[in-house]
């Protein structure tokens, strides 16, 4: 029988995250051909609860310290290196997501285990796993193995199936201690989200503009459009990171999710971190210079084009036909 | 504060990137490298800090096709001193370059100065081993802080306060002591822009320093096997003509579909 795989359950708040139990159906699938247990592990204070809903592991590692409330990556990664220590794991699974990323790493680099990060597939030949890693922002994808049955595997969010690694049943839980120092960083305090001026998750219509927008001034283009049809603008990052807009109004992997009726991309290529948020949209109508930008893979109408030249004709001829 | 900013060339992902004849890397003919967006906002969050609590701006780069002119440009925005690690032919993977950086501080710095705040970007887009900067919270054994939207110094420059970003806009704050990592996500304001002019001034008047870099072997651990470009799992149809014609175009699909 093959070593365990180990996954790295993440919560924040009370709840565990959908990754986690996407990891798990990652792992599961993987067991089903190398044979190897599942086990979960959950490090926090007061998740004891939480364990019940990791039915999809044969066995789950507790953690429970009232000093571990929102671990420090170094603390989790310290639990992790010595969980599989105890249990011999061989894979062991991280999310990459905000919430958990640094934990794989510092693993890997402490334990000196090789780390595969930005994971999207798993395959299997003879028993031994191949993965599928995203690179250069997706534009690449590179197939890795291991040399050993040992290492870290940090899985992209949203790239496996949740409903795999969900059960009925509950995992025997067994509890574990830590052998930690005192924590190097400290948690103070959450920072809620700032209550935006428009609340974009509830919105039927949102225009999206992104770097292709070029200058603040031209955000007067999208709202226009917006007007029209009775919605609002949304941006990707760089644009709020250009303070152009309010982080309330960011759409992708740490800013909102969004599912309109209609979701127009004005100068957005279409990283994965920015489709994270807005895959849902019912349509989603992409301006953009570049024939080949990712945006067109996923959108149900493509213009090529200048949205400068593109936007305000239709912008104009909207209004003339509800006048 | 002593601050340190490691930077990190990525390949420009504007331009087209073709997989090499060897399969496993990319084709260097049209790559073109930039600084990733993190780690501009690393330096612009290193400027800000320096700004107000003082002390100096270190930059550590690998060599790499631009790397002078983004040095350049960092220094006449007000960093103090550049220091470039040559001898790698090819990027490597982050636990060497990690080794590397770390063997540059460690011979400036032996050891780290108390008031040491060591800034990089949070992810690059080929960290396929890992960030950075855990790799060098572990090599030094201080603490880190990654996706880092913030930070504040406090006691007299013997603790940062982070802000995190978590998801949805939660955000979390954080402290730790001094010395310490961040990986930078996006700093307080936006990096700063420089005119060409005094990009030029400093390529003459600021020096870049070069140093060869100690590049270990790479650890055994992985194998890489083929690279290749992802297939499109479907395209948008592609609506055409000048801007009235495809105006006209998309009212009709919002109006077949009662959006209009
Ligand atoms: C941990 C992490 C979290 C992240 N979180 C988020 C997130 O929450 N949200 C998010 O959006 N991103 C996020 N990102 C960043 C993400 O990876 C991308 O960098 C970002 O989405 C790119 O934004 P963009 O498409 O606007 O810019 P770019 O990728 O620079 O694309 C600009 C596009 O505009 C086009 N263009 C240029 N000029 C014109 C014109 N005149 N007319 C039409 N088109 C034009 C270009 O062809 C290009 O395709 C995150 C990344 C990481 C690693």
């Amino acid at each position: 029988m093959a070593n365990p795989i180990l996954v790295l359950a993440e919560h924040l708040r009370g709840s565990l995250t959908e990754v986690t139990f996407e990891m798990l159906g990652a792992a599961r699938a993987l067991a089903q051909s190398t044979g190897a247990p599942v086990q979960a592990l959950l490090v926090g204070s007061g998740v004891e609860p939480l364990a019940a809903q990791l039915g999809a592991a044969d066995s789950v590692l507790l953690v429970d310290r009232p000093d571990l409330a929102n671990p420090s990556s170094e603390q989790v990664s310290l639990a992790a290196e010595q969980a599989a220590g105890k249990t011999g794991a061989g894979l062991i699974f991280v999310a990459g997501t905000n919430v958990s990323t640094g934990i794989g790493t510092l693993l890997a680099a402490r334990a000196k285990l090789p780390l595969v990060n930005f994971c999207r597939e798993i395959k299997v030949a003879d028993g031994r796993p191949t993965f599928v890693s995203q690179l250069f922002g997706g534009k690449v994808f590179a197939e890795v193995r291991m040399a050993g049955d040992r290492g870290v595997v940090s899985l992209y969010p949203g790239a496996f199936r949740a409903e795999a690694g969900r059960a009925d049943k509950a995992a025997p839980v067994e509890r574990c201690d830590l052998q930690a120092p005192p924590a190097k960083v400290r948690f103070r305090r959450f920072v809620e989200p700032e209550t935006g001026d428009v609340d974009i998750t509830r919105q039927d219509v949102l225009v999206a503009v992104g770097r292709g927008i070029q200058s603040q001034d031209n955000l007067a283009l999208a709202e226009e459009l917006a007007q029209v049809l009775k919605g609002a603008v949304c941006a990707s990052r760089p644009v709020i990171d250009q303070g152009w807009l309010p982080l309330s109004r960011q759409v992708g992997k740490s800013g909102m999710s969004v599912k309109p009726r209609l979701y127009i991309a004005l100068g957005i290529s279409g990283a994965p971190e920015h489709w994270e948020g807005m895959q849902s949209s019912r349509l989603i109508i992409a301006f953009n210079t570049d024939p080949k930008a990712p945006i067109f893979d996923g959108s149900q109408y493509g213009v090529c084009g200048d949205l400068l030249d593109y936007v305000p004709a239709l912008t104009e001829k909207l209004k003339a036909r509800s006048s | 504060m002593n601050i340190v900013v490691l930077l990190k060339m990525v390949p420009d992902t504007v331009e087209e990137l073709n997989v090499g004849a060897d399969g496993r890397s990319l084709d260097a003919e049209f790559l073109r490298y930039k600084l990733g967006d993190p780690d501009e906002h690393a330096i612009e969050q290193a400027l800000l800090l320096k700004e107000k609590h003082g002390g100096t701006v270190t930059l550590v780069a690998l060599d790499a096709p631009e790397v002078d002119d983004v040095l350049f440009t960092a220094l006449a925005k007000g960093a103090d001193r550049a220091i470039k690690l040559t001898g790698a032919e090819s990027p490597p993977g982050t636990p060497v370059l990690a080794q590397a950086v770390a063997a540059c501080v460690r011979g400036v710095w032996n050891p780290l100065p108390a008031d040491t705040l060591i800034l990089c970007g949070s992810y690059a887009i080929d960290d396929l081993e890992g960030e950075l900067a855990p790799w060098l919270a572990t090599a030094f054994e201080i603490p880190l802080a990654m996706v880092v939207a913030g930070v504040q110094i406090e006691d007299g420059g013997r603790k940062a306060v982070v802000t995190r970003e978590f998801f949805g806009g939660l955000r979390g704050e954080f402290e730790l002591d001094l010395p310490a990592i961040l990986g930078i996500q996006s700093a307080e304001k936006p990096p700063r822009y420089v005119p060409i002019a005094k990009v030029r001034a400093a390529m003459k008047s600021a020096r870049i320093d070069s140093q060869a870099a100690e590049l270990p072997e790479p650890p055994a651990g992985l194998e890489l096997g083929r690279m290749a470009k992802p297939e499109a799992a479907g395209h948008a149809q592609m609506l055409e003509g000048d801007p009235d014609k495809v105006a006209d175009q998309i009212i009709e699909v919002l109006a077949q579909q009662s959006l209009i």
